[in-house]
């Protein structure tokens, strides 16, 4: 599904990312770690396409094809979306009209209203997107966004930092939908989710995980174990495993 | 005896003001116009004018076919008032011509929200006055359907000259929708309009203007509010499609407690469009309150955009908020909000934002798998969309069209 290579990313005239590599294969979810500030976001962005994120050696293979030149919404429209961390407020466009947006041309009001009423996000449909929305508005409104697309890649920046807990339950389903969690079998969406906390991690099932360290991925194990070992020994374990 | 004795002298201060220069915008040489035009045949059924103009006077909100959704018409083309009609009790719908001959009591209301001789083009329109409407909401009238009135420029070259007067007795709702137009074809054109509100006590009027000139059109209305006790006036203006020049600044004076007055505009300016617009609140009444807000575009022309709102009586508040988009390189946008209070305990605020479109929310979209022009054109569109409160649903949803009809033609 996914495969970058020897991927260097630039921004603010800054190399950030200095040849990172990964895969994820059609139907699995990875898990980003890393302390803040190692370069996960501008990963996730320099795949989604961001201009700000300049490619300056390496690639991106998309469902086998070479999209590194691609255009971000050339590649949306391939199938890659993404959950923004911050994403801007747009005046006077409000959450429905994005929602409708997403799903190109196969606008459909009813489907939008129950997608909503399901998220329990109806009165915030009618509101400016992202214009003073809580943490956790931020969080349901992009992940309705991404169902209302349905992308084959899907991108997810810290879906869980800043929901409480009643609320991450809700998240996770989300994100489940949106990975076709209820197939046992044939699934063809993947994922790549970065999560400082990992709380996501006991509601999504991710296989494996990579450990981003100044811009670098120093590790590439089990989710799961990976998840365990920087809870004990904190990342700076992950320096000394490298060694 | 004594109407003409006062007219007289209202004469006079107009013939003073006759060279007398606009205090802002660009001069008009009026000589360079005609204040002739040839008459136009009145028509029982508004159905019946003539198609090219019908079409442009449907752009601008008018029903013409079928006028069951309006409680009053009144159209004029040139100086000739080609039709007027009333179809709900408790409003009247005249040419301002015959309700002087009507009403003596008229002449109260003449030139008293706007000073005769406040410039040039106020002059000429008492000097030369060609006709203009009168409308009036009976004292606790409610008018159901709004009254649609158009002012139209066939004649080319013409300056028409208009004085309207809008009154809402006591207790009385009156929604007003004004297009103004011209004919494709008469490429140059001066409208003066002279338009006086008067808004009693617990009185309410929403006005909605229209405007869909032409290139080589200057405009210049001079209008006037005054509201009393409890009165409410929301005043919508559009202005998107290409004109000369316009210049207007709009004073609605807060004389009642607790009145309320909100200006909303949306203006576009392309190429060769120079719009100087603002709107202006005097809150002189306890408790009386302001919110103007506006919305402007250049796709290359050029925007002052004023706004002002001053506060001389206890309790009172204002809002103003100026936000500008610059679509072309050329474009300019000046916005100035002005506050101003004389007194303690008032609250007056403003925001005002001058940019361009930030390319973060673009790339927002364009992440959704929108193309970059189908992202532009939304955030124009959100950018556009102002939520009126207080608008009924009916005239919010013709607001709305306009303003979307005019859109399709930014990009
Ligand atoms: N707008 C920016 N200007 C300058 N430096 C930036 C900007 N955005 C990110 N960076 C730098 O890039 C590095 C990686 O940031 P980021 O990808 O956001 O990390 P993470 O998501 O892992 O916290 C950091 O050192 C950060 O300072
Ligand atoms: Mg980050």
């Amino acid at each position: 599904m996914l495969s970058v290579e020897g991927l260097h990313v630039e921004t603010h005239g800054k190399e950030i990312l200095h040849g990172v590599n990964l895969s994820v294969e059609a139907g699995e979810t990875h898990a980003l770690f890393g302390p803040n500030g190692s370069g996960k976001t501008t990963l996730l962005m320099a795949i989604m396409g961001f201009p700000r994120y300049k490619i300056t050696a390496g690639r991106i293979l998309f469902k086998g094809q070479d999209i590194t030149q691609a255009s971000l919404d050339e590649r949306a429209r391939l199938g890659i979306g993404m959950s923004f961390q911050r994403p801007p407020v747009v005046r006077g466009v409000k959450t429905r009209d994005m929602v409708r947006a997403c799903m190109g041309g196969r606008e459909d009001d009813e489907a939008v209203a129950s997608l909503a009423a399901r998220l329990n996000m109806g009165d915030l449909m009618d509101r400016e997107i992202n214009y003073g929305f809580s943490g956790g508005e931020i969080k349901r409104s992009e992940l309705l966004q991404l169902l209302a697309q349905g992308p084959d890649l899907v991108l997810l920046d810290e879906p869980e930092s800043g929901v409480d807990l009643v609320n991450i339950a809700l998240i996770g389903q989300m994100i489940n939908e949106l990975l076709q969690k209820e197939l046992k079998r044939n699934r063809t969406r993947s994922g790549l989710i970065i999560t400082h906390t990992g709380h996501i991690l006991d509601y999504v099932n991710a296989t494996r995980g990579y450990v981003l360290l100044n811009g670098s991925v120093v590790c590439q194990r089990d989710a799961h174990e990976c998840l365990d070992t920087i809870k004990k020994n904190g990342y700076e374990g992950c320096v000394k495993c490298l060694k | 005896m004594s109407k003409i004795v006062r007219s007289n002298k209202r004469r006079e201060l107009a013939e003073k003001a006759l060279d007398k220069k606009p205090s802002l915008g660009e001069d008009i040489d009026l000589s360079r116009y005609s204040s002739t035009a040839e008459e136009h045949a009145y028509q029982e059924k508004p159905s019946e004018l003539p198609a090219q103009d019908k079409a442009q006077l449907m752009k601008v909100g008018l029903m013409l076919d079928d006028a069951s959704q309006r409680s009053g018409t009144f159209v004029q083309i040139d100086r000739s008032v080609v039709h007027s009609s009333t179809s709900q009790e408790g409003v009247e719908v005249l040419a301002v011509t015959q309700a002087l001959e009507k009403y003596d009591w008229l002449q109260d209301y003449w030139w008293h929200a706007v000073s005769v001789d406040q410039d040039k083009f106020t002059a000429q329109a008492e000097i030369d006055l060609q006709n203009g409407y009168f409308i009036r909401a009976l004292p606790g009238a409610k008018v159901v359907y709004p009254v649609q009135a158009c002012l139209y420029i066939a004649h080319k070259n013409l300056a028409q000259k208009v004085h309207n007067i809008i009154i809402a007795e006591e207790g009385s709702e009156l929604h007003i929708i004004t297009g103004c137009a011209a004919h494709p074809m008469s490429a140059s054109g001066l409208h003066i309009g002279v338009s006086e509100f008067y808004i009693k006590r617990g009185a309410k009027v929403t006005f909605t203007m229209i405007h869909n000139w032409a290139p080589e059109i200057e405009v210049r209305p001079r209008s006037g509010a005054i509201l009393e006790e409890g009165a409410v006036f929301l005043s919508n203006y559009v202005s998107m499609k290409p004109i000369r020049s316009l210049q207007m600044y709009p004073v609605a004076r807060c004389i009642g407690e607790g009145a309320i007055v909100r200006f909303n505009s949306i203006l576009v300016a392309p190429p060769g469009s120079h719009l100087d617009v603002g709107s202006r609140v005097l809150l002189n009444a306890k408790g009386s309150r302001a919110e103007i807000v506006s919305r402007t575009i250049t796709t290359g022309g050029t925007i002052v955009a004023r706004g002002h709102i001053a506060g001389s009586a206890p309790e009172v508040k204002g809002h103003l908020e100026c936000r500008g988009l610059i679509l072309s390189e050329r474009g300019t946008i000046h916005a100035i909000p002005e506050l101003k209070g004389e007194v303690a305990g008032i609250d007056l605020s403003h925001e005002a934002a001058v940019g361009k479109i930030a390319e973060e929310e673009v790339e927002y979209l364009m992440s959704r798998g929108l193309g970059r022009d189908e992202a532009t054109a939304m955030i124009v569109r959100g950018f556009l969309r102002v939520d009126i409160e207080g608008l009924p649903p009916e005239l919010a949803e013709e607001l709305k069209s306009a303003v979307e009809v005019s859109e399709k033609e930014l990009f």
